[in-house]
């Protein structure tokens, strides 16, 4: 039984169609990539699968336990300290108190934030740390399935590279299953098991690649050859960087 | 251990905030240069000397009647102020929500504001006679607007990604609004708080000095009446004080305490 399931997903914004057809899986404790140039509707379709969106059409199977979810923007609230934005889905869902700064302080250990940093509020820390912050809240509440749509796009490259590590030993660590958004290739390939590549014109699931090996095992060289293999003789990829900017997200 | 520092930062706070008093009583200061100015070229009789006013001042208040007026006068600008604080936030919140509401009530909230407060106290004269409701209802009318436009702006300006956020996780209707967006709109609400207290204190006094209801008005319109400057301009001043001590007492720390990320936010030096 796959995790999460989507079923003929479509939806439409405005009158015009961005997803159309949209049927993937996700099985149990996999990372998947799923890519796809801007404007072809990858965010909208995390955001479908994880309930925030109702789909126009299709159907979405749920069935892991407890999910999370790490967006493009931090999404921190400016008036809680770090360690109660990493508390709230602890907040949510009603844990008892005694046991909260434990789990806070393991998952804020877990995302590479200090016990120093728990007692900031977002305004002080910066960028990377409040992005450390927002996975932590999603570790939190050890869920079996995250989504994270686009999480990195906003940090440089030194800083992106650190976040997906610490989100391949999470995910090793924790087990939890993972649809991962993104438009960066080496980052599809670095973190996930499968990589989903979605139609241009979000008219269905173009093709997926199964990068070898597992996910923190590939050597740097490898990935980098992967990509530029991708780019240049794999025709799922030629529209990868196309990029339509006056198209509505 | 966690409870001491918490208690240690609301302590640094309030010294921060006793020693910005300085600043305070400078501009007081300057106030009080300007008036004796104005005493020393004009007189007595037409502007009395600050220190005498403050004199008269005390000599009300001793005199044991001053006390009862201004808990009379601040009891009534505060029920007013309670009353509208309730009624515009409610409204407010439920306009912002319903775009429907929120144009139906935009026409409404033009006319409210657009009738002079004088008109309100003489209808509220005639309907209700020189009574507590007189005055209530006039703080009602004019101070609500200016609540029910503060909780429409938080509600709208509030940031949706947060409750996004809040759903993903989990949070239901009536939790996003607690948790996540309540806090966002009293940040809009809090000025517009505060500007309908300053006024219901304003629009209280004026009442009763209209409507002949007794309180600081009613001091007032017999000072008036007697030409005696020098307790007008002492009723005045305690009606100030009153404003003042309500709102430093009861608005200021509450907001301080809803509002401790900005300070945390703002550069050393230019904490206030």
């Amino acid at each position: 039984m796959s995790l999460l399931e989507l079923n003929r997903i479509g939806h439409a914004f405005f009158g015009r169609t961005v997803l159309e057809g949209i049927t993937l899986t996700v099985e149990r404790q996999e990372i998947v990539a799923l890519v796809g140039p801007s404007g072809s509707g990858k965010s909208t379709l995390a955001h479908i699968a994880a309930g925030l969106v109702e789909p126009r059409e299709g159907r979405v199977a749920r069935r892991y336990l407890r999910h999370a979810m790490v967006f493009q923007d931090p999404r921190l609230m400016p008036w809680a300290t770090a360690a109660g934005n990493i508390g709230f889905p602890l907040r949510l869902s009603r844990a008892p108190r005694r046991m909260r700064r434990r789990m806070i302080g393991d998952a804020a250990l877990r995302a590479g934030l200090l016990p120093e940093d728990l007692g900031k509020y977002p305004s002080e820390l910066s960028g990377g740390m409040r992005q450390r912050a927002a996975i932590a809240r999603a570790l939190v509440t050890d869920p079996d399935f995250i989504y994270f749509d686009e999480p990195f796009t906003a940090l440089d490259v030194a800083l992106k590279r650190r976040m997906q590590d610490l989100v391949i030993e999470a995910a090793a660590s924790a087990r939890f299953a993972a649809l991962f958004i993104t438009h960066d290739l080496l980052e599809a390939i670095r973190i996930s098991h499968r990589i989903l590549v979605l139609d241009a014109g979000g008219r269905g699931i173009a093709g997926e690649r199964l990068p070898p090996g597992n996910p923190g095992t590939r050597d740097e060289a490898a990935i980098f050859a992967l990509r530029q293999h991708y780019l240049t003789a794999d025709p799922l990829f030629a529209h990868i960087h196309d990029i339509d900017e006056r198209l509505r997200p | 251990m966690s409870l001491l520092a918490a208690c240690l930062d609301r302590l640094a706070r309030l010294g921060r905030f006793l020693w910005s008093a300085w600043a305070g009583l400078a501009g007081l200061a300057l106030i009080g240069a300007l008036w004796q100015a104005g005493h020393e070229a004009y007189g007595d009789f037409i502007l009395t000397a600050p220190l005498d006013t403050l004199a008269a001042a005390a000599r009300l208040l001793h005199e044991g009647r001053a006390q009862e007026l201004l808990a009379l006068t601040t009891a009534r600008a505060l029920a007013g102020f309670g009353l509208c604080a309730l009624i515009g936030t409610l409204a407010g919140v439920a306009a912002g929500y319903s775009p429907a509401t929120l144009r139906l009530s935009r026409p409404v909230l033009t006319l409210l504001l657009g009738v002079p407060p004088i008109a309100w106290i003489v209808l509220a004269m005639i309907w209700f006679g020189p009574s507590d409701m007189t005055v209530a209802v006039t703080i009602l009318i004019s101070a609500t607007p200016v609540v029910f436009v503060g909780a429409v702006e938080g509600v709208v300006t509030r940031d949706r990604g947060l409750d996004d956020m809040a759903r993903v996780f989990g949070a239901g209707p009536l939790r996003r609004f607690l948790f996540v967006s309540a806090r966002q709109i009293s940040a809009q609400l809090f000025p517009a708080l505060i500007l309908a207290l300053g006024s219901a204190f304003k629009v209280a006094i004026m009442a009763e000095l209209l409507a002949n209801a007794g309180g600081i008005g009613g001091a007032l319109a017999r000072a008036r009446a007697m030409l005696d400057i020098a307790e007008a301009l002492a009723w005045v001043s305690l009606a100030v004080a009153a404003l003042i001590a309500v709102e430093y007492v009861l608005i200021r720390p509450v907001r301080a305490e809803l509002e401790r990320w900005r300070e945390a936010a703002a550069p050393w030096g230019v904490k206030r």
